[in-house]
């Protein structure tokens, strides 16, 4: 092997010598507080331009391992300030009287208690549950007829295919906004046509969750249908064809041979329409705000009739400032999602042992 | 008999099929016909044709256009922007990091890899109000804004969808022989000229998959950049200024549904240039995830 060059070794070092002091001198000047509007400027070029050091720094030896660091810094960087960082922040947080900005006090248990106190989130921990509940029944059911439709033998399915997928390419935002005209502007038509009452399913709380299932099946169960369509597609032809010949009758096929084949199918669309229903917050957000008023839950009277757990987190947060409360219930929000998870991969790992 | 009986249980199929398809599809018909129509003639009959006219059409187009709160060309450059920077980086990023995690068989690439994974699971509600303070302190410490930034929001995506780019890549990567690398370094590659010269063109299929479940996720997102940019900001993705929009425009229809339209028609047109490409991306980003 050849030798590295005098100025490739000398290039190397400034390079290193130079971004580390760079990175320090901005550093300090950005901790002293100087104003100085260059210093992440500073830090940024310094780090840079000890990467390039580094990389062309004279080892063969070590050559693969400084490729490595480099190749995984920056990803590994953005995914520790942005998610493993706040995280950790996150969960220390909501021990505090933390307002967003600073920390003065420890509290303990506090924040937990006085989340569970309050009748506002009781309630929407139970339509979140009630929703997740629907959703999972509904967008399995609908998809799943969706896919059987889907996989035999229709002129056109690409097209179907096609048409019931397309509510999934667009956000809850707008798709909210869509649904709020159809239910509070053409709906209300209907009901005046048919009894005479201009009636609109989001002016009352139970109606209105029904509204946003209804958004919910219509946007999910198309996305759904894909999954079941790839299930059903791995079914051997020549499995069908046994059972056809044997005069196995259509439901018989349907219950006997198709749904137990696709059980693990089954398995990833029940947790997929269970993770994302109970993250809802795009539609929710954008049909109803989560208004809606409940007379009385348990002795309280409550105005957050459709107010799912993850908008009652934005809201406690964002809205009414309560930070550290906010964010004690989002660590109870990602408890329950995890505990869900680990039963999800305990199911899957199971099935795939019996199989 | 038979015969018979097939042909009209294809002929029921068919029906339902299209019956079905006109209920997914109808509200999207409402949207472009009442786009096309004044405020009154939406209150009067929002299913009917009457009242549509071209001219309707431009006018709410131009209305919604030249809103203050909206700012729709500004906003649809924001997004794409972010976007293409985001899924570009993620991609090239997401391939260095998990051919890293692949082919090096340590305690160290086996941590990282079980972070990224694990994390997974994180939903967003538990780390965005910490991670507002975070980039705002961030940026406060460095001089560069984090929030409100485009470079601020690009960011943070690479932080959320690093660790799905990385767990698909990786089932991908596992599967290219080992020994296709071996010949290079013979023939005299370093390793940085086998990951782009050799593994990375290999990538294309599953580098479309993610792109595609990325860009469908960060095109469409609204609590992040909602979140990072401020209602009142003056940086706004499609989806926040779509929520600005209609927050200020209380009931206008013809308004709120023209700039629904507006927010449609770049996926949809993308949509049926890609079918293929998007079902099966989604399938698999599925499957795997």
């Amino acid at each position: 092997m050849h030798e590295f060059s005098a100025g490739r070794k000398i290039t190397s070092f400034a390079l290193i010598a130079g971004g580390l002091g760079l990175l320090i001198f901005g550093l300090v000047i950005a901790i002293i507080g100087t104003g100085n509007p260059f210093r992440g400027a500073f830090m940024i070029g310094g780090t840079v331009a000890f990467f390039v050091g580094l990389y062309l720094f004279p080892t063969f030896k070590h050559h693969r391992t400084i490729v490595n660091i480099i190749f995984l810094f920056p990803l590994l960087f953005a995914f520790a300030v942005t998610v493993i960082i706040p995280l950790i922040l996150g969960i220390g947080y909501s021990f505090t009287n933390w307002d967003g900005i600073r920390v003065t006090k420890a509290l303990g248990l506090e924040n937990y208690i006085r989340m569970f106190k309050q009748p506002g989130f009781l309630w929407s921990v139970l339509i979140t549950v009630l929703f997740v509940i629907f959703n999972i029944v509904l967008v399995n059911f609908v998809a799943f007829l969706l896919a059987l439709l889907c996989t035999s033998k229709l002129k056109g399915i690409g097209f179907f295919r096609a048409a019931y997928f397309i509510p999934n390419l667009i956000g809850g935002i707008v798709l909210g906004y869509i649904w709020q005209f159809i239910f509070s502007s053409v709906f209300t038509k209907l009901t005046t046509a048919l009894f005479d009452q201009r009636y609109s399913m989001l002016s009352e709380t139970k109606t209105a969750f029904i509204g946003i299932v209804i958004v919910y099946v219509w946007q999910y169960a198309g996305y759904i249908m894909l999954i079941y369509i790839t299930g059903l597609n791995t079914i051997p032809g020549d499995v069908l064809e046994a059972s056809a010949i044997d005069g196995a009758s259509k439901t018989q096929t349907l219950f006997n041979i198709k749904l137990p084949m696709i059980a693990s199918t089954i398995t990833i669309c029940t947790f997929l329409t269970l993770t994302s229903a109970f993250k809802q917050f795009d539609v929710n957000l954008a049909l109803t705000n989560g208004t809606g008023s409940v007379a009385n839950f348990f002795g309280n009277y409550l105005t957050n009739g459709t107010q799912m757990l993850a908008l009652n987190i934005y809201n406690t947060a964002v809205i009414n400032n309560q930070y550290a409360l906010g964010q004690a219930k989002a660590v109870f929000f990602f408890v329950v999602l995890a505990i869900v998870s680990i039963i999800q991969i305990r199911i899957s790992n199971k099935k795939e042992v019996e199989l | 008999m038979k015969t018979k009986e097939k042909v009209s249980s294809l002929i029921i199929k068919t029906v339902i099929a299209v019956l079905v398809a006109a209920y997914v599809l109808f509200p999207f018909f409402l949207v472009v016909i009442n786009s096309c129509k004044a405020t009154e003639d939406i209150t009067a009959n929002p299913i009917g044709f009457k009242g549509i006219s071209f001219a309707n059409l431009v006018s709410n187009l131009t209305d919604v256009i030249n809103n203050t709160h909206f700012r729709f060309w500004y906003a649809i450059l924001v997004s794409f922007v972010v976007t293409l920077l985001s899924l570009v980086l993620l991609a090239l990023l997401g391939a260095m990091a998990a051919w890293v995690i692949c082919r090096n068989h340590t305690k160290w690439s086996a941590a990282i890899y079980f972070t990224f994974i694990a994390s997974m699971i994180i939903p967003f509600q538990v780390v965005m109000l910490p991670l507002i303070s975070t980039f705002r302190d961030v940026g406060k410490f460095m001089g560069i804004p984090m929030l409100q930034s485009v470079s601020g929001l690009v960011f943070a995506y690479l932080g959320f969808g690093g660790a799905m780019t990385v767990f698909i890549l990786t089932g991908f990567i596992k599967g290219i022989p080992i020994t296709l690398e071996e010949a290079a370094s013979i023939d005299g590659c370093s390793p940085e000229q086998t990951f782009f010269r050799i593994i990375f063109p290999l990538l294309k299929p599953v580098i479309t998959t993610v792109t595609i479940l990325n860009g469908m996720w960060i095109w469409n997102d609204y609590l992040l950049p909602s979140m990072m940019l401020g209602q009142n900001g003056k940086i706004k993705t499609l989806p926040v200024a779509v929520q600005a929009f209609v927050g200020s425009y209380v009931k206008q229809w013809n308004l709120i549904l023209a700039a629904a339209m507006l927010a449609i028609i770049p996926i949809v047109i993308l949509f049926l240039f890609a079918q293929r490409q998007i079902i099966d991306g989604m399938i698999e980003g599925a499957v795997k995830g």
